[in-house]
C-alpha cells in the first residue's frame, strides 16, 4: 500500500468549510453569491466580496460518487442532449431531482443559490448554455466572458478585448452586490491566486521526480482548493503544507506507486466515477501517471496584481484548452521534457469535445516525435454509459505489456 | 511439461496443448457461455482428451488471456489478448506485419516490427460495428445460419454497398434493400464489405497483413475481400481461431 499523503485531511476540512460558508450565506442572503465557471473570473468576483461556487466542481462530485447515473437522463428528458457536457446534464439533472452530493458529504440540503452568474467561454460553450438554465430558473443576471478560440500566438488585441470584457462585469456585479469596486481589494485576490498557482505548479512539478511522490489521481482530489479557493489565503497556505510533503517524500523516496516501473502521461478529463479503480489498475501494474493536462489547467502564473485585468485577461487565454493544436503539442512535448513519462492515454470523453485531444490526429503526431506510445481510451468525465470498464482495462495492461517488451 | 494456451473470449473458449518443442499436441473450442471458468475447465478437459492425456500425469504451465482471462483456475499467469495474438501470429509469420484479429464482440489491430515486438494497436471503439457480433445479428435478421454467410457472400455478382456504421441502422438498411429486391448473396457481400471497411478504418496497413481470429476462420472469403482492397496478399495462421490460445501456449514457455 503507498503511504497516504497527510495534508489529505486539511484539503477535506477546507472543502468542507467552502460548502458550509457559502451554505451559510444562502441562508442569510449575505455575502452575495457568484456561480462561476472553473477557469472564468473567479479573482474579480471575489476581490468585489462574493463567494464563489463552481458548478463544474458539483459536475464533479456528482461523477465522482456516480449520482451522475440517474441525473443524467432527467436533464436528457428536458431536453438536453446526452452528446453535450456530462456536467452540465448531470447538474442540471441533480437540480430537478432535488438531489445533490453536498447532502451525503455535509449535511447540506441544496446548492447555493445564485446572485448572479458568471462564465467565460474559454474552454466551451456549454458553460454559458448551462448557466443560461439557471439564470432562467433564479431570474439572476447572467454575465460573462466570450473568449477566442484555437489561438496560436496570443496578440495585444485579444488580450485587450478580454481585459475590457473582464472589466465591464463590474456594473452588474456592484449592483447585485451592493459595494463599490475596490481596486486594492481586487488586486489582492489577483495576488493571492497568483500565489495559489505557483504553489500549485510546483506540488504539480514534484511529480517529476523518479519515483513520482504522487500521481495524477491524488492531484484530481488536491486540485480542489486550487479549484475552488483560489484568490484566498487559505488556498495559499494549504499548497504550502502540500508541497512541504511532496518535498519530503521525494527525500524519503516515498513512491505513489511502488516500485515504479513505467511513467505515464494522461491526457483529457478524468473519468470522475473511475477514478479509484484506474488508479489501483495502474498501481499493479507498476505504472504512475505523473502528469496531465487536465491538473495543470488550473496553473495562472501570468497573474500579476499590478496589473489586474490584462494579466487575468492573459491568465485565461494562455490556457491549453483555448489554444491551437500546434500549441498543443508543443506543451505536452515540454512536459515530456520534465516528466519523462514513456507512454501517454488520450482520453477521449464522449462529451467533452473540448478537452478531447486524440479526435485529428495527435496521438500518432507525438508519438512519432517523442518516440513514445500513445493510447487512446473512450469514455466519459461523468457519463459511464460511454466507458467499458473491461475494454479499457485490456487497453490499459496492454499497453503496459506494450511497454514492457520495448 | 506441457504448454497450455487458454483463450477465454467473449463467445468462445479456446484451449491449445503445445509439447515443449512447440508442436501441437491437441485444441479444443466451446462455448464460453456465462460461466468462465467452467468453460475454461471443461475446454482443457476436450484438448486433453484430443490429444490423448491424463490431467494428472500432465505437468502442465498454463497462460490465459481473452476477456475471461482473470476465470481461468489453473491459469499461471494472464495477458492479454493483444499480445498473445501477436505472440501467435509471430510465430507462424516470423516477421514485421499488421496484425488482424476480428472477434465475436471487438476488433484489434496490432502492428509488429520485425523482432514480433509491439510497436502499437487498436481496438475497435464501444460499437458491435464490424466485428462477429454485427455478423451474428444480421444473420439472424436474414434468417440465414452463420455457417452459410460466407458461401452466399462468394456468390454475389453485384455487391450492395451499405452506407451506415451502426448495427441498428444497418438492420434497417437491409430490409430497405430486400424490399428493393436486391438479391441475398449481394446483401451479405455488403455486410462483409462493410466489415472489412470498419476495419480498415481502424490504422493503417503494413506491407505485410496477417489476419486471425474466429470471425476468419469461418468466413474466410473475408480476406480475398480484403486482399483485392489493399492490393497485397493476407495471411491467414493455420487454425485463426485459435492464434490468441497458441500465442498464450508460446508464452506459457517464455514464462
Ligand atoms: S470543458 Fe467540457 S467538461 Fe468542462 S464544462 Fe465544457 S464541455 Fe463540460
Amino acid at each position: 500500500m503507498a503511504t497516504e499523503i497527510q495534508a489529505t485531511k486539511t484539503m477535506r476540512k477546507i472543502m468542507a468549510d467552502h460548502f458550509f460558508e457559502l451554505d451559510r450565506a444562502a441562508k442569510d442572503g449575505r455575502p452575495r453569491i457568484a456561480w462561476c465557471t472553473s477557469v472564468g473570473p473567479a479573482e474579480l468576483l471575489r476581490g468585489m466580496g462574493f463567494l464563489v461556487y463552481f458548478p463544474e466542481n458539483h459536475g464533479a462530485m456528482l461523477g465522482a460518487t456516480r449520482m451522475a447515473a440517474s441525473c443524467i437522463p432527467r436533464a436528457n428528458s428536458v431536453g438536453y442532449s446526452p452528446d453535450i457536457c456530462s456536467y452540465l446534464t448531470s447538474d442540471i439533472g441533480a437540480y430537478l431531482m432535488r438531489t445533490t452530493p453536498l447532502q451525503k458529504a455535509y449535511q447540506i440540503e441544496a446548492v447555493p443559490r445564485p446572485d448572479v452568474l458568471v462564465f467565460n467561454t474559454n474552454q466551451c460553450r456549454d458553460v454559458k448554455d448551462w448557466f443560461a438554465w439557471y439564470a432562467r430558473e433564479f431570474k439572476v443576471p447572467l454575465i460573462g466572458v466570450h473568449s477566442y478560440h484555437n489561438i496560436g500566438e496570443i496578440t495585444d488585441f485579444e488580450l485587450r478585448d478580454i481585459a475590457k470584457q473582464i472589466e465591464g462585469l463590474i456594473p452588474t456585479l456592484e449592483e447585485v452586490s451592493g459595494e463599490k469596486f475596490d481596486v486594492d481589494r481586487f488586486r489582492d485576490a489577483v495576488r493571492l491566486s497568483r500565489e495559489t498557482s505557483q504553489l500549485w505548479r510546483a506540488c504539480l512539478e514534484a511529480a517529476a521526480a523518479i519515483p513520482s511522490p504522487w500521481s495524477f489521481f491524488d492531484a484530481t482530489i488536491h486540485m480542489g482548493p486550487a479549484v475552488v479557493a483560489r484568490g484566498t489565503q487559505e488556498a495559499v497556505d494549504y499548497y504550502r503544507i502540500l508541497l512541504a510533503e511532496l518535498q519530503q517524500r521525494i527525500q524519503n523516496q516515498v513512491a505513489a506507486v511502488e516500485g515504479e516501473r513505467h511513467r505515464l502521461y494522461w491526457e483529457g478529463m478524468p473519468i470522475w466515477g473511475k477514478l479509484r479503480s484506474l488508479s489501483e489498475l495502474f498501481a499493479s501494474l507498476k505504472t504512475s501517471v505523473v502528469a496531465s493536462t487536465y491538473c495543470n489547467s488550473w496553473i495562472f502564473d501570468q497573474l500579476d496584481p499590478a496589473e489586474p485585468f490584462e494579466s487575468m485577461a492573459r491568465a485565461y487565454t494562455e490556457l491549453f484548452i483555448v489554444r491551437d493544436e500546434a500549441y498543443k503539442e508543443r506543451y505536452i512535448e515540454n512536459c515530456h521534457d520534465l516528466f519523462r513519462f514513456d507512454g501517454i492515454i488520450f482520453h477521449d470523453a464522449k462529451t467533452c469535445p473540448n478537452n478531447t485531444n486524440n479526435r485529428y490526429g495527435m496521438p500518432a503526431r507525438l508519438a512519432k516525435k517523442l518516440g513514445i506510445p500513445a493510447i487512446t481510451i473512450n469514455g466519459d468525465l461523468s457519463d459511464l454509459r460511454c466507458y467499458s470498464e473491461e475494454q479499457a482495462r485490456t487497453q490499459i495492461e496492454a499497453f503496459i505489456e506494450q511497454l514492457e517488451g520495448r | 511439461m506441457i504448454y497450455v494456451g487458454v483463450d477465454v473470449g467473449s463467445s468462445n473458449t479456446k484451449v491449445v496443448l503445445l509439447e515443449e518443442d512447440g508442436k501441437l499436441l491437441g485444441s479444443a473450442i466451446r462455448r464460453s457461455g456465462t460461466d468462465f471458468s467452467a468453460a475454461a475447465e471443461l475446454c482443457l478437459g476436450d484438448a486433453l482428451r484430443a490429444a490423448c492425456l491424463e490431467r494428472e500425469s500432465c505437468e502442465m504451465r498454463t497462460v490465459s488471456t481473452g476477456y475471461g482471462r482473470r476465470n481461468v483456475a489453473f491459469s499461471d499467469g494472464d495477458r492479454t489478448e493483444i499480445s498473445c495474438h501477436a505472440r501467435g501470429c509471430f510465430h507462424f509469420f516470423p516477421q514485421a506485419a499488421t496484425i488482424i484479429d476480428i472477434g465475436g464482440q471487438d476488433n484489434k489491430v496490432i502492428q509488429l516490427d520485425y523482432a514480433g515486438r509491439r510497436t502499437g494497436f487498436k481496438m475497435n471503439r464501444k460499437c458491435a460495428a464490424g466485428t462477429g457480433a454485427f455478423l451474428e445479428e444480421m444473420a439472424l435478421r436474414l434468417d440465414i445460419p452463420l455457417g452459410e454467410l460466407n458461401g452466399l457472400a462468394q456468390q454475389s455478382t453485384e455487391v450492395v454497398e451499405l452506407g451506415s456504421y451502426c448495427t441498428v441502422f444497418t438492420a434497417t438498411e437491409v430490409l430497405e434493400k430486400i424490399r428493393q429486391g436486391r438479391k441475398v448473396p449481394d446483401i451479405v457481400k455488403g455486410l462483409f464489405l462493410s466489415v472489412v471497411k470498419r476495419v480498415l478504418e481502424m490504422d493503417s496497413m503494413g506491407e505485410r497483413v496477417v489476419i486471425t481470429g474466429g470471425v476468419i476462420a469461418f468466413n474466410p472469403y473475408l480476406a480475398t475481400m480484403l486482399e483485392e482492397i489493399i492490393e497485397r496478399p493476407v495471411l491467414v495462421p493455420p487454425y485463426p481461431q485459435l492464434t490468441g490460445a497458441w500465442g498464450a501456449a508460446l508464452l506459457a514457455s517464455e514464462l
